[in-house]
C-alpha cells in the first residue's frame, strides 16, 4: 500500500503549478524531494497532503481516494510537519508534542509517556516544561518534530503510515541534521513511508532511497540517488556546474561545487 | 510567569464562587447580615407562606436573580472569550469581533429611538423590546460577518477579523446615526443601555439565561481538544484528524447565541470577555480543558463582584455595572502584565 500521486496538475489563480506529476512513496523507504525554488515541491506536498486539491489527476492513501477517509483516520496514517509554525501561545513542548496524540485514544499515560520519548529520540527532554514561545528556531522545528513523531508514534491498524516533512533541516545545525536524518532512517525501518523536500543534494542522496527532482512543475528526472544524480542534470535543473564524486565511506553520491 | 496548577485554580475559582455570591446577598442599599439572611431563608422555607417580609423580597426577588444573572452572564462572556481568543488564534481576540456586539448595539438604540416611549410597556415574555432587538441585532450582524468570510473553500478567520470590523464601524456610524435623531430621554437610555447594567434581572431573565449557559457549557469541553489543535494553525489541526469548518461553524453560532443573549439581558458590559480569558491564561497556560471552565468561573466572580460594587459605591444610587467590571479588571491586568514584562 502507497501513497500515490497520479497525474496531478495544480492550477492556481492563472499559473500552472504542477503538470502532470506523478510519483509515490512506498511504506518503508525514504522519498525526497529536490529542485530549485519555485519549482513546485512544496505544493506537490499539499497535493499529497490534501490541504489543495489537484485540478487534475488523483491522489490515494492505502489504495483509497485520500479525501475519502474519515479525518481522524487519516490523520493516523497521515502526519505532516509543516515548513513554519504560526504557534504563538505559550504552551510547553509537552503539551505541543501532546497534540501530535489527539487522533489517538491511548489514554493519558501512554501518551506521557509517548511524548517524552519523542522529545528524547528530537534532543528536546531538556524543553519539556519550557515555553514554546520562549524556544529559538532550532528548539521549536525539533519540537514540532517531536509532535509528528507522536502522532505515527505507534503502527496503525488501518494501514501503512506516511511522514510528509517540508524542509525538516532547514532551522538545524550540523548534528540536528544528522539527527533528522538517522530519526527518518529509523522509521523508514519501522515500515512508514517518509517524503520529504530537502535543499541540500547531498543530505538527500546520502538519506533517500528514491530522489524526485522538481524544475518548473515538472518531475526532471526520479530514481536511485546513484542514478538519478549527474553532471548534465545539475547544470540542467539549477544551472551550476557541479562535479559527482563518491563519498569514501558511504559510496553515496556527492555533489561538490 | 511561572504557572498555577490548573486544577488548583479551578476547585479554588469554585470554592471562591458560592462565597462571594452569599456575600453579594448582604450587600446593597439596604444591609442584610449574613444571619438575617439566612434567617429569613429559613423562615420562607418554613412557612412557604405567599406573604413575603420586607427582608424576604430584597433577598429572593430583587437579590438572587440579580447576583445569579451576574454569574451566568460573567460565565458565558468570559468562556466565549477564551473560545474566541483560541478561534482566532489571537490572545487579544474578544466575542464582539464577530460583530455581535455592534449588531446588538444597533437593535437596542433602534428600539428605543422607534418604540420611544413604548419600551418599557412592551413586553415579551418577560423582555423588553430593547432586549429583543439586541438579539435579533446580534445574531444578524454576525451572520453577516461568518457569510462574508465563508467562500466555497471555508470560513477565512482573518477575512472573517476584517469584516468584524467593518461591520463593527458600520454598526458604530448606525448608533450615531440613531443617537443624533433621539431626544434626550432615549439618548440617556441608549448611553445606559451600552453601559451594561444587570439592575432590571428578573427570575424569567436568570431561566433563559440559564438555558444558554448550560448549553455552551455542555457543548464547549468537546471542542476544547479541537481548539488546542487550532492554535498550530488550520491545516495542522486539519492534519490532526480535526474536522476544522464543522468546529469553527459550531463555536461561532455558540458564541453568538451566548453573546447575543448576555448583552440583550444585561447589555454592553465589556472588558470580561477580553481580559478574563487572558489573565487565565497567563496563570495556567493554554490548554482550553482547562482555560475554558477557569475562565468561567473567573467571569462569574468578577461580574458578581463589580455588580455587588455597582449596588454600594454611590448609595443611595446604583452605577452601570459596565463600568465597574472595566474599573476593577483594568488594574489587574495592568498589574500582570507589569509582572510578566518584569519576568522575561
Amino acid at each position: 500500500m502507497t501513497l500515490r500521486a497520479e497525474n496531478i496538475s495544480l492550477h492556481l489563480s492563472g499559473f500552472d503549478l504542477l503538470r502532470n506529476v506523478s510519483m509515490q512513496v512506498e511504506p518503508g523507504m525514504v522519498t525526497a524531494i529536490v529542485g530549485p525554488n519555485g519549482a513546485g515541491k512544496s505544493s506537490l506536498l499539499r497535493v499529497l497532503t490534501g490541504e489543495l486539491a489537484a485540478t487534475k489527476g488523483d491522489v490515494t492513501l492505502n489504495r483509497h481516494d485520500l479525501n475519502h477517509w474519515p479525518v481522524e483516520q487519516k490523520a493516523q496514517m497521515l502526519a505532516v510537519l509543516p515548513q513554519h509554525s504560526l504557534l504563538n501561545f505559550p504552551f510547553t513542548a509537552n503539551e505541543v508534542v501532546g497534540l501530535g496524540r489527539i487522533p489517538h485514544q491511548t489514554g493519558t499515560l501512554k501518551d506521557a509517556e509517548i511524548v517524552a520519548q519523542a522529545l528524547t529520540l528530537v534532543d528536546a527532554e531538556y524543553l519539556q516544561k519550557r515555553y514554546y514561545t520562549q524556544m529559538s528556531g532550532g528548539e521549536k522545528q525539533r519540537v514540532q518534530l517531536a509532535r509528528v513523531l507522536a502522532q505515527i508514534w505507534l503502527p496503525c491498524e488501518t494501514g501503512d503510515q506516511f511522514l510528509v516533512l517540508d524542509e525538516p533541516t532547514a532551522a538545524f545545525d550540523l548534528a540536528h541534521q544528522q539527527l533528522t536524518l538517522d530519526i527518518v532512517r529509523q522509521l523508514a525501518a519501522r515500515g512508514v513511508g517518509v517524503v520529504m523536500v530537502l535543499h541540500d543534494l547531498n543530505l538527500a542522496a546520502r538519506c533517500a532511497d528514491n530522489l524526485v527532482v522538481f524544475d518548473g512543475g515538472l518531475v526532471a528526472a526520479q530514481g536511485a540517488p546513484e542514478q538519478v544524480l549527474t553532471e548534465q542534470l545539475i547544470d540542467q535543473v539549477f544551472g551550476v556546474k557541479a562535479m559527482i564524486a563518491r563519498h569514501p565511506l558511504t559510496n553515496k553520491p556527492l555533489v561538490i561545487t | 510567569m511561572r504557572r498555577v496548577s490548573s486544577l488548583w485554580l479551578f476547585a479554588a475559582l469554585a470554592i471562591l464562587l458560592p462565597v462571594i455570591a452569599l456575600f453579594s446577598m448582604t450587600v446593597g442599599t439596604v444591609s442584610i447580615s449574613i444571619a438575617e439572611a439566612f434567617g429569613a431563608a429559613v423562615a420562607a422555607v418554613l412557612s412557604g407562606s405567599e406573604i413575603a417580609g420586607q427582608t424576604q423580597v430584597i433577598l429572593f426577588d430583587i437579590r438572587l436573580p440579580r447576583i445569579l444573572l451576574a454569574v451566568l452572564v460573567g460565565a458565558v462572556l468570559a468562556s466565549t472569550g477564551a473560545v474566541m481568543q483560541g478561534l482566532f488564534r489571537n490572545p487579544l481576540a474578544d466575542p464582539s469581533l464577530i460583530g455581535v456586539s455592534g449588531g446588538a448595539s444597533v437593535g437596542a438604540s433602534l428600539m428605543i429611538v422607534l418604540a420611544g416611549g413604548a419600551v418599557e410597556s412592551g413586553m415579551l415574555m418577560g423582555l423588553s423590546l430593547v432586549a429583543a432587538g439586541a438579539f435579533v441585532g446580534g445574531f444578524a450582524a454576525t451572520l453577516l460577518v461568518y457569510r462574508l468570510a465563508t467562500s466555497g473553500i471555508g470560513t477565512s478567520v482573518t477575512t472573517m477579523l476584517l469584516a468584524g470590523i467593518a461591520i463593527g464601524a458600520l454598526a458604530g456610524a448606525l448608533n450615531s446615526l440613531l443617537s443624533y435623531f433621539a431626544d434626550n430621554d432615549m439618548l440617556r437610555q441608549i448611553s445606559l443601555w451600552q453601559m451594561g447594567n444587570l439592575s432590571a434581572a428578573s427570575w424569567a431573565k436568570v431561566s433563559i439565561m440559564g438555558l444558554v449557559a448550560l448549553v455552551l457549557l455542555v457543548r464547549f469541553p468537546r471542542d476544547s481538544r479541537a481548539l488546542n489543535a487550532l492554535l498550530l494553525g488550520e491545516s495542522e489541526a486539519r492534519h490532526l484528524g480535526i474536522d476544522v469548518q464543522r468546529v469553527k461553524r459550531r463555536l461561532i453560532v455558540l458564541t453568538a447565541l451566548g453573546v447575543g443573549v448576555s448583552v440583550a439581558l444585561a447589555g454592553m458590559v465589556g472588558f470580561v470577555g477580553l481580559v478574563i480569558p487572558h489573565v487565565v491564561r497567563l496563570l495556567i497556560g493554554p490548554d482550553h480543558r482547562w482555560l475554558v471552565p477557569c475562565s468561567a468561573l473567573a467571569g462569574a466572580i468578577l461580574l458578581v463582584v463589580a455588580d455587588s460594587l455597582a449596588r454600594v459605591v454611590v448609595l443611595p444610587a446604583e452605577l452601570p455595572t459596565g463600568i465597574l467590571t472595566a474599573l476593577l479588571g483594568a488594574p489587574f491586568f495592568i498589574a500582570l502584565l507589569l509582572q510578566q514584562r518584569r519576568e522575561v
